[in-house]
């Protein structure tokens, strides 16, 4: 039998705030135990949460995004369990009504063996704000557990889809894609580490071309794209394999361990809690006008979308290249900014994707550190333009200046790279290789188109390479008469 | 001196006839004489009053003093204040000191009144007779023998027994306006959102409000002008402009229209207290009030609708007790679930128990619906009955206790009979409304002992200065409000 994996994703988007979602402590990351926990972060008797308008805007800025409908009246509910994280004994979060609903995102899956890429829409259900727990801190004191609440109240934005894909590979895709998104328009940093970014991922199978959704398992907080992969691979062999034997999916959450690359039962879902959510009577329905979808939009930066189709209309890039570029962000901003600086927009794009994106892969680092700037690479790029250098010494003026040897006149310089284009020093060279290789000469005329392409090497190597090719391939031809 | 009203106290202390000092030290001096029997505080911190009250002299004799500063004031121990040991009734918090203030107190702090001590409750607010409280209960001062109403308890015993000049309190579901029936006192609770909730131990969020208990409803409007105000950090305070609650109160009532709703004198009204009720009305027919009959027909379900809102809010917000980091934890457990059961089970009381589990059975998966969203759809009807009323009266009026104080231990074994003190009471909460309690007089019992009767009024939302305006015109022409119990020498002194 043919099976078909179906894949959801919820994803929990840590805010960037600077204060936690209902009170006024601060968000900042690592530092030491419950110096960051105000009397509301640690429940302490009376205290009352108060929502912080902030994430109310980053909650509509992700509305906007992904095109989803904004909730004008949303509200917010008491998800009650206990645990030793959960100070209040419930989380404030949002369950009938969400401020996001129904959106979606267009995914670029990339070509795997013969299959080539596409483009695929999957579906957001719904995205909701809610706190953050703190967490438990094991083994700082001998035999006990302790308790840290800076985290306890830092919003998060829940970001749920339908259960639109159909491999690992779609939902990396949409993972990225999301982990990008959320970034871009400044709402989160996507720190996978520090856990701002964190996914769940719901694996089921079930026969190809059945309508049926198989009973899911739920893979908990994977904190990397590869861990993902590595994760849904595995666990849909698993859920295969264990129906083909004949055995029963139960529904669990799962853990995947990265040393073995397994996946593993954590709890039996049929001891679930019942979270009892009821509207919570502290906060006030979240309201939301047109007037401050209006204010929002406003402020937000231009959408990858959008920005695609205005580098290929307005530098007339190819539509692989301007998606290519606006994958990221900080890509496009910093082709932007070169072409700003005076860089012609194609030779910047090709630039930017092949031996900029080339080098900070090897190096493992992101364009925002790459040691070349944008103005930088506007400004050898010029250098290549206005015939000051030829793109084969362009290349040794890219790694001299990504090396921190200077800026690009002074390498050019230093290493004796300009090219020649005096006419007369080239016409020099010219005379000297013509009669030195009478031979090729001879055959050129008698019709061996080769013999050209041969007197233009032995001019070049003439002037170690500093001629201007164009001009001795020019010369060339109006000395032998062709 | 310790009778007098807030007007005259704040009087004396600015023309220098009494300092806050001496003033204090009085209330400290009866409250060590009456307390240990009446047991109407649960803590006292002499050190830290009187300095308070040294710092209002001070403040009095700069000039910059306001119409609270140097006087004392009890406060209900559901309030956090900081360095105070609040207890909130229960054994669960025996132990906590608050780290804050709570905005009530962070208000009369910045009044200048000084904080005589935190009295005594109703266990997390649970209650109707001050019994569930871990302290113990309370003694009407009116008859030792007689509980003083609940959950605001300590605070009625309080001030009716003169052991404080005002006192605050908080209303769930009547918690101000019962015990200050049964112990004849003015109480106002105002309407929701008027005062702020922040740092007052939640009971149940969306009916729990503060407000004054004190002996007129002319110190009640002072109290109020300290109490109210919009604070951000209460998401359900409402922002709305500083009022003076004493503004109306020598206004006069003719035309004012009074309504009665057949439903208050009904079945379940004490025959006695109906007779001091009508008294009252009589008097405000004198006063120039027109008498207009009004219903509010869903009056009868809003006990059962209170007793699945309150209880599913309460399961909620007394989660956070569960000994993880701070109050009762149980000593010995084996494990996380051991610990919280334990220190749960030790931690509260048989009534807050038996509301958590009521409350959490009406949220839970299956019974939401027939319990929690119908009790919410009920609550809408209650408030729609009130819109009506509102259209052919001003103020309604009607007993606010079906009965006078009861003995001690007389209801502890039968909570609904418990649960029925507050009939007349709760639909206000459920409504927002604002209601108080004013003394009507007194009925004689079947032992002899004449106890206090306190007369409610309803008024619309945000109507509480026309409210006190009518008490206030009540007790221009009565005196109820100005008894005082006679309170037995405690055994051991002369």
């Amino acid at each position: 039998m043919e099976w078909e994996v179906v894949i959801g994703l919820e994803t929990h988007a840590q805010l960037q705030t600077k204060t936690k979602i209902f009170s006024g402590a601060s968000t900042a990351f690592g530092s030491e135990p419950n110096t960051q926990a105000c009397e509301v972060s640690i429940a302490l008797p009376g205290v009352l949460p108060v929502l912080n308008k902030e994430a109310v805007n980053c909650a509509i800025k992700f509305g906007l995004a992904v095109n989803a409908e904004i909730t004008p009246r949303s509200v917010f509910a008491r998800k009650n369990y206990f645990y030793p994280d959960l100070p209040k004994g419930y989380q404030i979060s949002q369950y009938e009504l969400p401020v996001v609903g129904k959106g979606a995102v267009t995914i670029q899956v990339p070509a795997v063996g013969k299959n080539a890429a596409y483009e695929k829409v999957v579906n957001i259900t719904r995205a909701h704000l809610e706190e953050d727990a703190g967490k438990s801190v094991h083994g700082a004191v001998e035999g006990m557990s302790g308790i840290d609440l800076n985290r306890a109240g830092t919003p998060l934005l829940e970001i749920v889809t339908e259960p639109d894909m159909r491999s690992a590979a779609e939902a990396v895709a949409y993972a990225k894609k999301l982990h990008e998104l959320v970034q871009w328009i400044g709402i989160c940093d996507g720190n996978m580490q520090e856990g701002s970014f964190r996914c769940d991922v719901n694996v089921s199978v079930r026969p190809k071309g059945t309508e049926k959704l198989g009973t899911r398992r739920e893979i908990k907080n994977l904190n990397s794209f590869k861990f993902m992969q590595q994760a849904i691979e595995f666990e849909t062999r698993w859920q295969i394999e264990t129906l083909e034997d004949g055995g029963k999916i139960q529904q669990a959450t799962v853990l995947f361990n990265p040393d073995t690359g397994e996946t593993r039962a954590m709890r039996s879902k049929e001891e679930a809690n019942d979270y009892r959510y009821f509207p919570d009577p502290d906060l006030l329905p979240l309201e939301i006008t047109e007037a401050d979808k209006a204010r929002v939009r406003a402020l937000m930066p231009e959408l990858p979308e959008a920005m695609k189709a205005r580098f290929e209309s307005e530098y007339g890039l190819t539509s692989y290249d301007a998606a290519t570029l606006t994958a990221s962000r900080d890509v496009a901003n910093y082709f932007v900014d070169a072409v700003n600086a005076g860089a012609d927009a194609k030779p910047a794009a090709n630039w930017v994707m092949g031996a900029i994106s080339a080098k900070l892969n090897v190096e493992e680092k992101s364009i925002t550190e790459s040691p070349l700037n944008a103005a930088q690479l506007a400004s050898l790029l010029k250098r290549i333009a206005d015939n000051t250098i030829s793109n084969n010494a362009a290349k040794q003026v890219f790694e001299a200046m990504w090396a921190g040897e200077g800026e690009v006149d002074t390498i050019i310089e230093a290493k004796g790279l300009k090219q020649v284009s005096d006419t007369g020093a080239i016409e020099a060279i010219i005379d000297e290789v013509l009669a030195a290789n009478a031979a090729m000469v001879e055959e050129f005329k008698a019709g061996k188109e080769k013999a050209f392409n041969a007197l233009v090497g032995q001019a070049m190597k003439a002037s170690k390479g500093k001629a201007n090719p164009a001009q001795v391939n020019e010369m060339l031809k109006k000395k032998l008469g062709a | 001196m310790i009778n007098s009203s807030l007007k005259t106290l704040s009087q004396m202390l600015a023309k220098k006839e009494v300092s806050s000092v001496e003033l204090t030290q009085a209330f400290l001096n009866r409250i060590n004489t009456f307390n240990p029997e009446i047991n109407a505080y649960i803590a006292l911190d002499q050190d830290r009053t009187l300095a308070q009250a040294k710092a209002a002299d001070v403040r009095i004799t700069a000039g910059n003093a306001e119409p609270l500063t140097g006087i004392p004031i009890a406060q209900k121990d559901i309030f956090c204040a900081n360095g105070w040991k609040t207890t909130c009734g229960s054994k669960m918090l025996a132990n906590f000191v608050a780290p804050y203030d709570a905005q009530v107190i962070t208000k009369f702090d910045a009044a200048g009144a000084v904080n005589l001590g935190k009295t005594n409750m109703d266990e997390f607010a649970m209650g109707s007779s001050n019994e569930t409280s871990y302290f113990g209960g309370v003694k009407n001062p009116w008859d030792f023998t007689r509980v003083p109403g609940g959950s605001s308890g300590g605070s009625a015993a309080a001030v009716a027994a003169r052991l404080c000049a005002a006192a605050s309190g908080t209303d769930t579901g009547g918690s101000i306006r019962q015990p200050a029936s049964l112990c004849g006192l003015t109480g106002l609770k105002p309407t929701y959102g008027v005062v702020s909730r922040y740092g007052m131990i939640a009971f149940a969020s969306s009916l729990d409000q503060a407000g004054p208990m004190a002996k007129s409803a002319e110190d009640c409007a002072l109290m109020m002008n300290v109490m109210a105000g919009f604070d951000e950090r209460d998401s359900t305070s409402l922002n709305r402009e500083k009022e003076d609650y004493a503004r109306d109160l020598n206004k006069p009532l003719q035309g004012l229209r009074v309504g009665l709703p057949k439903e208050f004198f009904a079945e379940g009204l004490d025959a006695n207290v109906g007779k001091v009720i009508e008294a009252a009305i009589a008097e405000y027919k004198k006063l120039g009030a027109e008498i207009v009959e009004i219903s509010l027909p869903n009056t009868g379900l809003s006990i059962p609708v209170y007793y699945v809102l309150a209880p599913a809010e309460a399961s909620s917000n007394l989660s956070r007790y569960d000994g993880v980091r701070y109050g009762h934890r149980a000593a010995e457990y084996t494990d996380l679930m051991d610990m919280y059961c334990k220190s749960r089970a030790e931690g509260f009381g048989a009534e807050v128990k038996r509301r958590i589990l009521i409350g959490t059975y009406v949220l839970s998966a299956g019974y939401y619906d027939a319990y929690y969203l119908k009790a919410q759809q009920i609550r809408r009807l209650i408030a729609q009955d009130f819109e009506e009323a509102f259209k052919h009266c001003d103020v309604i009026m009607g007993p606010a206790a079906p009965s006078t104080a009861f003995k001690a231990g007389e209801k502890v074994d039968d909570p609904v009979a418990m649960y029925l003190q507050d009939i007349y009471t709760i639909s206000t909460n459920l409504a927002g409304l604002p209601g108080m309690s004013v003394p009507a007089g007194f009925s004689t019992g079947d032992d002899g002992k004449a106890l206090p009767v306190g007369l409610q009024i309803i008024g619309n939302y945000f109507d509480e200065a026309r409210m006190l305006n009518v008490a206030h015109q009540y007790q221009q022409v009565t005196d109820w409000h100005t008894r005082m119990p006679d309170l037995p020498t405690p055994q051991g002194t002369k």
